[in-house]
């Protein structure tokens, strides 16, 4: 499903500011894995989202979805096989414009966009039913401004938005991370819903260890731009905390402060 | 204080309102739309009166002539919109290199000189200021660009309401968004400053027409002007529309009430040489309205009120 192969990324190479972001990473994803992704800050978790949404090009290396070298496609012409949401809300949905025109853009996500009228009547009747869905009472608002919305209602239209078409790979870049804890667990659980409902091959950041554990079927740590964990099927589900704990030391080997103070 | 001069200068006033409101449209397209200030309207206000003019000149009807001069804004358009979004120029820099650019452009479509006059005796002329009062309605200049402002108006509504042009709207609003999914921004961009310079520049043919002459000078300050159209009818509408086709009336609006407003200063016997800087100060308030509201002179309120106003997340 998504291949990354031997990929290399270095921010302001050259600087004092110089960063290796992702140092020769590889990692290859099943269909209808759901993979979450630890590490402390700064590990590459999001830069190695970013290199497979296609924000800027790697330095080296490959990426294919579903056997497509999508290596130097543009982010918007990646777009269709992807389905993203942001840790920023404000960022996954347009805010001056309507909850149902915020659907049909995305709805259209890989199609040619063409000069046909915007949204028709069918497509309202299955937003309603697909809001409806999410149990927040957004389905009798289809005309509603975004931007009316709080960061949680937002998170899960732009979850719902992710799968209206249903992406290749849903990339989730922590985002409960700047919700509440009640909201984050409420979006969490939608999350689930929707991956299971449809299937998806999903990445998900987490900063939170429990999460990691709870959702998913393969949790992948990094740190300095590799993977230095990779725990799949069996051995994933009798995961703890602890076994987590004392694996990541297994597999650093050096001091853990940092991270442990973040993971924690 | 002559109350008849004001009360006949003031046809003159709608008429000059409406077309400036056609620009001012063009402006809230990138503006309002898109969120970027183009610069390029200086220019290509003046490359549209100065090639529907020199068309007309030549011999060409009217309806080439604006024609010609609707697809030269275009033009201005596409240079801006490539010079941001293929060099990586910022929108606003971008804008203020067209327009310079397009100064000498403008003075060679005039061949070389910095003014052009057209007679209405001897031009069949669509607008001129002579057709604003004593003239059957379908000569007169008012309901003429009223015509032409509605058609835009609903050729606008339709197409900013279409798949494609829905995709725009989302690119001045929130571009991370738009590129998740698939939208390509900078197309939408060129595509966006493209329409809104055609409209500045077919405007800027009617203008020219309407006071009988292109100048080179004639889109100086274009933007300002513009945006003091848009920033007053959104002032003074914006609460009572909610519809896309209603805000652009807005603007139209917006311009006519700039237009009646300048005359009654000019009529109360203002320099005329101050305009330009009642423009800008006009514009700079209403710019700044919103940020010092906020800025100065929002009450702390107390959280729990707050909290049962702003929309909760009904979980």
């Amino acid at each position: 499903m998504l291949e990354i192969r031997n990929v290399c990324k270095t921010f302001n190479p050259g600087t004092i500011n110089e960063k290796v972001a992702l140092d020769d990473l590889s990692l290859k994803l099943e269909e209808g894995d759901f993979v979450t992704v630890i590490g402390g800050n700064g590990a590459g978790k999001s830069t190695m989202l970013n290199a497979i949404a296609g924000v800027w090009k790697p330095d080296s290396g490959q990426i294919l979805i579903d056997g497509i070298d999508v290596t130097k496609m543009p982010e918007h012409k990646r777009a269709k096989f992807l389905g993203r949401v942001f840790q920023d809300p404000m960022l996954g949905t347009a805010a001056k414009m309507q909850i149902e025109e915020n659907l049909a853009l995305a709805m259209r996500r890989g199609k040619i966009r063409s000069l046909k009228w915007f949204i028709t009547k069918e497509e309202r009747i299955s937003y309603r039913q697909k809001l409806a869905a999410l149990g927040l009472g957004l389905e009798d608002r289809l005309k509603t401004k975004i931007g009316l919305l709080s960061g949680g209602q937002r998170q899960a239209l732009t979850l719902l938005m992710a799968s209206l078409k249903t992406p290749k790979l849903l990339l989730l870049d922590e985002h409960t991370a700047a919700l509440d804890p009640k909201t984050a667990a409420k979006v969490l659980e939608i999350t689930d819903k929707i991956v299971k409902e449809n299937k998806l091959t999903t990445l998900m950041i987490t900063h939170n260890m429990n999460n990691a554990i709870a959702y998913g079927n393969r949790l992948i740590m990094l740190s300095e731009g590799k993977i230095i964990l990779d725990i799949k099927g069996e051995e994933k589900q009798h995961l703890t905390v602890e076994s987590l704990l004392a694996k990541f030391y297994e597999a650093s080997g050096d001091s853990f402060a940092d991270d442990s103070a973040l993971l924690g | 204080m002559n109350i008849g001069a004001l009360i006949n200068g003031l046809p003159g006033a709608v008429a000059q309102g409406l077309i400036w409101g056609i620009i001012a449209v063009g402006i809230y397209i990138t503006y309002k739309i898109l969120d970027i200030a183009d610069l390029t309207v200086d220019g290509s206000l003046c490359t549209g009166g100065a090639v529907c003019i020199m068309m007309l000149l030549a011999g060409y009807g009217n309806t080439v002539s604006l024609i010609a001069a609707l697809v030269a804004g275009m033009l201005t358009g596409v240079v801006t919109g490539f010079l941001n979004t293929a060099m990586g120029i910022p929108a606003i820099l971008a804008g203020i290199l067209t327009q310079l650019g397009l100064y000498s452009i403008n003075l060679k479509i005039m061949e070389n000189r910095a003014n052009q006059p057209i007679n209405a005796n001897n031009y069949d002329l669509l607008v001129s200021l002579r057709n604003i009062k004593n003239v059957p309605f379908f000569e007169n200049t008012i309901f003429i660009v009223m015509a032409i402002t509605v058609v835009i108006v609903l050729l606008l509504y339709w197409f900013f309401g279409t798949e494609f042009g829905c995709t725009l709207r989302a690119s001045g609003s929130n571009e991370a968004m738009c590129r998740a999914q698939g939208i390509n921004v900078n197309l939408n961009r060129v595509v966006g400053l493209t329409i809104s310079n055609g409209l500045v520049a077919l405007a800027g043919g009617l203008l020219a027409q309407y006071q009988g002459f292109a100048d080179v000078n004639m889109g100086r300050g274009a933007i300002v002007i513009g945006l003091a159209a848009v920033v007053i009818g959104d002032a003074i509408f914006g609460r009572l529309f909610n519809n896309f086709a209603f805000n652009l009336v807005a603007v139209s609006l917006g311009s006519i009430i700039y237009y009646l407003v300048l005359q009654v200063v000019i009529w109360r016997g203002l320099d005329a040489q101050m305009l330009k800087l009642l423009s800008a100060i006009i514009v700079a308030i209403f710019l700044a309205i919103p940020y010092v509201k906020n800025q100065y002179f929002k009450s702390v309120r107390n959280p729990k009120h707050h909290a049962e106003k702003g929309v909760k997340f009904n979980a």
